[in-house]
């Protein structure tokens, strides 16, 4: 279990790195390098060349701009974990970050990674999923922006070209004082979630204004949950409204593989949607945390 | 023999210079180069953490860095935690009064991961400790020996900070 | 020195160089001109072998040789690896090649090894050979393997079963037809595989000046290895030296001789340049044995009280592609069935099949978790079903202390009569019982279920035979410097023996632990060995370090008493001297007579005195010594996900007398989360061509930190009378009952729901699935919905 042989690259700049990628080469960008470097010492991807992208400091960071957040795709998951801008901000992320591998992973994984790695069932995709995060994808031929929507095409598969390399994730702010939950059944602490569910909720006068319903680990990436969140917008959440929203999720297209068949996922689903959004909804109500 | 890349990192306190081929895995580095081999290798795809080091201070696998990343960088293995002398740190002494090892394969591991820990969560409850060791698998000794190891050492250290 | 170091909880001296980083295992030994391997293996659970072309790999830098079956010495070119384990209801021996050359059974079997400068151009290498596979049909599921016209594992056999067999005793159907309660139970038990830390590991140096083959190897049993090494080399034995090193763990499978022990030294000796392969975890999946799947059909008879009167039934036991250790696994399976009970007649008919996958062979239970969970998960059902407490109907059936010994009627593994030789069930039991605070159990159900919470208790009981023979010998001899030199074949993977060794010898000769020098899992430092396997070492080569010590004592004393002119029994060893009995005249220290033992000028040797101060022992049970044990778990069910939490784990554990505590209480926790990984976690899959499908520690799932709580755990100590320590092997126990138990609790947990589960593991995903069958079931409801 050794990683075949490739050209290793240390660009000290983006401009330098989305150079090397121009050139042809079948070149991955080594980040955090935990979930690469496993495929790699599997010989399940021999990459020509390795662009590895912790030399740039351009690509770390985290920052509040504006009524968002901008995070450099190589910042680690250890960052995160510990940012007060996170835990103030996006609460949402703070409570996935412990779900993510373990400390020793986390304390070099990056968020970047993580996203152009496309797990089906990785929180932090999940969680830009639920925020509908914006992606800058950078490359030779210039900057675009990739809706998270849009992102995350199919298992382990990203809308990023061959050329382009993830440089940035920028988060919305929600309103102080939203609701947040994240929640997910593993078998074991730190195992990749069989489903996870991460839900957003804005209380407006006793209705809810506004609800993201995102689940992750059900199919090809992480996916919303349109209907539901249709479904209870600008209505009060009654038990009944909760039930109801929870088995449109648990209607979502789930697949099957070695950890679970889709009925399970999709008993998951419903099940981690209900007690997600009640305790989401809670907390918007500025309830304590049972 | 592929091209090799010059890199001088610091390990237990010492620097070494070598040349290394970019796909040395830090893990092999430390082992076949320096022939520190107390990092061990258990399964090389980053879940069994018996090649836990320390990477400038924090938990990392081993055999899930390259050598040529540690360039400018600093190592503790668990060749590094006992004294010059030979005295063993607390946390091994502790290891050895509650036997937290058996085979001692997983131990170097379990050892860096608890370092960082004590020195990063002084006030780590057991749910805590179980949670950071839950990134290091050992299949001898039902993990209570070392837990307890732990627990001994947070409460020995925050006697003494008191 | 009057302290007493057998018995007591002594820290272990194998423990500072393991801390430091100073262990040696076999893949931290470097040797100049050493070379690296990487073998070729099958892609496909079963194919013909054609062409296998290595010119592409051969042409690459740092590749020094590639060797096919051909190119292998012809003493082990077309010779299977010997196995040593017949049994008369085997039909066919059939152990691998060194290298296939014809035919390839499993994924991973090797066909062909590469050797190059370092691992990682071993890899590229290996990747370039061009083997000619002809894929053929695949045996995997062991239940249609058995059946009529499927594809046979093995093209040259004419069917799947490698081996059918009855064992039983009494007339059980007279038994069965006079019961007023039969209940039968479908059982399908999966066991997954040891995965020790550290993967397997040879490395081989041929010295030719010497003539002399020095083989490391990370093995259990280095005498077996050097055995069969130098049959297939067509070598004399003593030619060759194995050394287990440290050895990163083993539960079993590392007692197998295996391809790779061959190849190495083999091709070692051909290059003429040192030669290591290092397992990595890939190849373990593929390639170290593993238990797997037995499917038990078995039926209870009990009378109007709840007494037992019978079980029957048959088991099917898929034995993977060889039969490396013969069918010692699956048959101390059917012998264990009768556990700790008066079970006056019984019959299992085995069938033991082929299929192409990795051989099993025991790990750490060898067998008996699988009959232990038939037998309680029997047991459980009949006390549902007459309404009689689980405790309650065991403690009826048990075996009384004044039946020991207690002929069971069967035979065990070492053809010898399963005869208990001592033990106090009754005693375990209440222990069990008193522990996990069983009486109060019903009430803390009662109200975790008031708050919505699922909890449930569950137990299992065995009884298992340890310390099989013939022997495990020990040198004991005083060195010139006074201090002790001990040597055994009893190799170490973890369990402590070095440590064992010394307490036993610094008591019995009155020395220092620290001056007693251990060296073991060397073939040359003792000449017979046997391994370390089946919880036999403190049964076997503690009393043999014992009786040698006494021996080398009474030298010492005969010798000292000629020296000093007095009476042997006016003398005594304290503190490393023996001193003459309440006087003042000076004594002579171990040191002084090693020396004179040795002859000296003007000192003769008295008639028919050997040299030195030494003995080596090799003392040989009977037969083996029957521990006990009844564990109590405490689980908790979350029923919207399946989730299995555990709560309490309590372990009453009779293994006879302890020689060291500390290293007793790590081997039954160490054992208990391993069988927490058999009820819960590991599962290794393979598809219907028998390609195996969990092969990472992400998708084969042992047990972490987090899924294993501290056992609260008790000791009986009912002296073995087999053996002059009194003592049983501790090894397995913890492991044995323990998926029975936690079964068992959780589907008492989900009683409400009358959820019935006849498996293992047990996935959260299958609790679920029996969830949906109760109309009860609301799970909306347990959210508060």
């Amino acid at each position: 279990m050794k990683p075949a042989a490739f050209a290793y690259h240390t660009p000290s700049n983006i401009a330098e790195a989305v150079k090397i990628l121009a050139s042809g080469v079948d070149a991955r960008v080594l980040s955090g390098g935990q979930s690469l470097m496993p495929m790699m010492n599997f010989r399940f991807v021999l990459p020509d060349a390795l662009i590895d992208v912790n030399g740039i400091a351009e690509m770390s960071g985290i920052a509040v701009k504006g009524d968002r957040i901008e995070i450099g795709a190589a910042t680690r998951q250890r960052e995160l974990e510990f940012s007060d801008v996170i835990r103030t901000h996006i609460p949402l992320m703070r409570e996935a970050i412990p779900n993510i591998g373990h400390r020793q992973t986390r304390n070099r994984g990056t968020i970047g990674g993580s996203h152009v790695h496309a797990d089906p069932a990785a929180e932090l995709p999940l969680c830009s999923v639920t925020l509908d995060a914006e992606l800058t994808a950078q490359s030779v031929r210039g900057t675009r922006i990739i809706a998270m929507k849009d992102f995350a095409l199919g298992y382990m598969m990203t809308a990023l070209q061959p050329d382009e390399m993830l440089t940035k994730i920028s988060l919305p702010i929600w309103p102080k004082g939203h609701g947040y939950g994240f929640t997910e059944f593993t078998r074991r602490r730190g195992d990749f979630a069989i489903v996870a569910s991460s839900i957003l909720v804005h209380m407006n006068g006793g209705k809810i204004g506004r609800v993201a319903i995102a689940l992750g680990g059900m199919g090809q990436g992480p996916t919303r949950v349109r209907q539901a969140e249709a479904l209870l917008t600008g209505k009060a959440p009654t038990n009944e409204l909760i039930r109801e929203a929870a088995t449109i999720a648990g209607k979502t297209e789930a697949t099957v593989d070695i950890h679970a068949t889709n009925e399970y996922r999709q008993h998951l689903a419903k099940l981690l949607t209900a007690k997600t959004l009640l305790k989401a909804i809670a907390r918007a109500e500025g309830k304590p945390d049972v | 023999m592929s091209e090799t890349r010059q890199i001088t990192v610091t390990v237990n306190g010492t620097a070494h210079t070598a040349e290394v081929e970019p796909r040395t895995t830090l893990a092999d580095f430390l082992r076949h180069q320096l022939e520190l081999t107390g990092t061990h290798l258990g399964c090389e795809h980053g879940v069994c953490g018996a090649c836990t080091i320390l990477f400038d201070g924090y938990s990392t696998r081993a055999c899930l860095m390259l050598a040529v990343q540690t360039d400018g960088h600093a190592i503790t293995t668990v060749e590094g935690l006992a004294g010059k002398d030979g005295t063993l740190a607390p946390i091994q002494a502790a290891f050895q009064k509650h036997h937290g090892l058996q085979c001692g394969f997983c131990t170097p591991g379990m050892l860096m991961t608890l370092t960082e820990l004590l020195r990063d969560q002084p006030n780590a409850t057991e749910e805590e400790v179980r949670d950071v060791l839950s990134g290091n698998l050992c299949r001898c000794t039902g993990y209570s020996g070392i837990v307890d190891a732990a627990m001994e050492v947070l409460a020995q250290q925050r006697g003494k900070g008191a | 020195m009057g302290f007493r170091t057998i018995g007591a909880r002594v820290e272990r001296s194998e423990d500072p160089r393991l801390l430091t980083g100073h262990g040696e295992y076999v893949d931290d030994i470097h040797l100049p001109g050493m070379l690296y391997a990487c073998f070729v293996r099958s892609s496909f659970g079963h194919a013909k072998v054609g062409r296998i072309d290595a010119s592409a790999a051969l042409e690459m830098p740092g590749v020094h040789a590639v060797f096919t079956a051909a190119d292998l010495p012809a003493s082990m070119r077309k010779t299977r690896i010997p196995m040593y384990l017949p049994n008369p209801a085997l039909k066919v021996m059939l152990n691998p090649y060194p290298l296939a050359f014809d035919e390839v059974c499993f994924v991973g079997e090797a066909v062909a090894v590469v050797i190059a400068d370092n691992r990682y151009i071993a890899e590229d290498a290996a990747q370039m050979v061009d083997v000619d596979y002809e894929p053929l049909s695949a045996a995997s599921d062991c239940r249609e393997a058995v059946k009529g016209g499927a594809a046979t594992a093995h093209a040259a056999l004419p069917d799947n079963k490698a081996a059918v067999y009855k064992v039983g005793y009494g007339d059980v159907n007279a038994a069965f037809a006079s019961a007023a309660h039969v209940y039968r139970e479908d059982f399908w038990q999966h066991r997954g595989c040891a995965h020790p830390m550290e993967c397997r590991g040879v490395l081989a140096d041929y010295d030719k000046r010497a003539n002399l083959l020095t083989v490391w190897s990370a093995t259990q049993a280095p005498h077996i290895c050097k055995r069969t090494l130098a049959d297939l080399l067509g070598r004399n034995p003593e030619e060759i030296r194995v050394i287990a090193p440290d050895v990163g763990g083993g539960f079993g499978p590392k007692l197998i001789f295996y391809q790779e022990e061959a190849v190495i030294p083999a091709v070692a000796e051909l290059l003429g340049r040192p030669v290591k392969w290092v397992e990595d975890r890939r190849e373990h999946f593929l390639t170290t044995t593993q238990e797997r799947d037995q499917y038990w059909s078995v039926e209870i008879a009990l009378d109007e009280g709840g007494k037992l009167k019978g079980v029957r039934g048959s088991m099917l036991h898929d034995n993977g592609a060889y039969t490396p250790w013969g069918i010692v696994m699956p048959y101390i399976s059917s012998t264990t069935v009768p556990g700790p009970y008066v079970l006056p007649t019984y019959e299992l008919n085995v069938t033991i099949a082929y299929t192409n996958k990795v051989p099993t062979t025991p790990v750490r239970g060898a067998g008996r978790p699988q009959a232990v969970f038939a037998m309680e998960r029997l047991m459980d059902r009949a006390a549902r079903e007459m309404n009689i407490d689980p405790a309650e109907l065991r403690r009826r059936n048990l075996i009384q202390p004044e039946q020991m010994p207690y002929k069971v009627g069967l035979t065990f593994r070492d053809g010898k009569p399963v005869i208990y030789d001592s033990g106090d069930y009754p005693a375990t039991l209440e222990m069990a019982l008193q522990l996990s605070d069983y009486a109060n159990f019903p009430q803390r159900q009662k109200a975790a279920l008031e708050k919505g919470r699922h909890i449930g208790i569950g137990m299992g009981a065995y009884v298992e035979g340890t310390g099989l023979g013939p022997f495990e010998g020990v040198t004991v001899r005083v060195m010139e410097n006074g201090k002790i030199y001990v040597s055994s074949g009893a190799a170490s993977q973890g369990q402590g023996h070095k440590t064992m060794f010394q307490q036993i010898v610094a008591e019995e000769l009155s020395v220092k632990m620290e001056d007693v020098v251990v060296t073991i899992g060397d073939t040359t430092a003792i000449a017979l060995g046997t391994g370390t396997f089946a919880s036999r070492i403190t049964p076997n080569a503690a009393p043999s370090a014992m009786l040698a010590s006494r021996d080398v004592k009474a030298q010492a004393l005969r010798l000292a008493a000629r020296i000093l002119e007095v009476n042997e029994d006016e003398l005594q060893l304290v503190d490393s001297r023996v001193e003459v009995k309440g006087g003042n005249r000076p004594g002579l220290s171990l040191a002084d007579l090693a020396k004179r033992s040795l002859g000296m000028p003007g000192f003769s040797f008295a008639p028919g005195q050997t040299p030195g101060l030494q003995n080596t022992t090799y003392f040989t049970p009977p037969q083996a010594a029957y521990c006990n044990g009844m564990h109590i778990v405490e689980v908790e069910v979350d029923i919207l996900t399946g989730g299995v939490t555990i709560l309490n784990y309590a372990v009453a554990h009779d293994s006879g007398n302890l020689i060291n505590p500390l290293i007793v209480d790590g081997q039954i926790q160490g054992g208990v989360a391993h069988g927490i990984g058999n009820a819960l976690l590991e599962w290794m899959a393979y598809d219907e061509n028998a390609q195996p499908q969990t092969t990472n520690f992400a998708d084969y799932l042992l047990p972490m930190t987090t899924d294993v709580p501290k056992i609260v755990s008790g000791h009986i100590e009912t002296p073995s009378p087999l053996n002059p320590l009194g003592v049983k092997g501790a090894g397995e126990g913890g492991t044995i009952p323990a998926a029975a138990a936690i079964i068992a609790a959780v589907e008492n947990a989900l009683q409400p729901y009358g959820v019935h589960i006849a498996e293992t593991p047990i996935t959260p995903e299958r609790i679920i699935e029996m969830l949906h069958q109760s109309p009860a079931y609301d799970p909306m409801k347990s959210v508060g919905l």
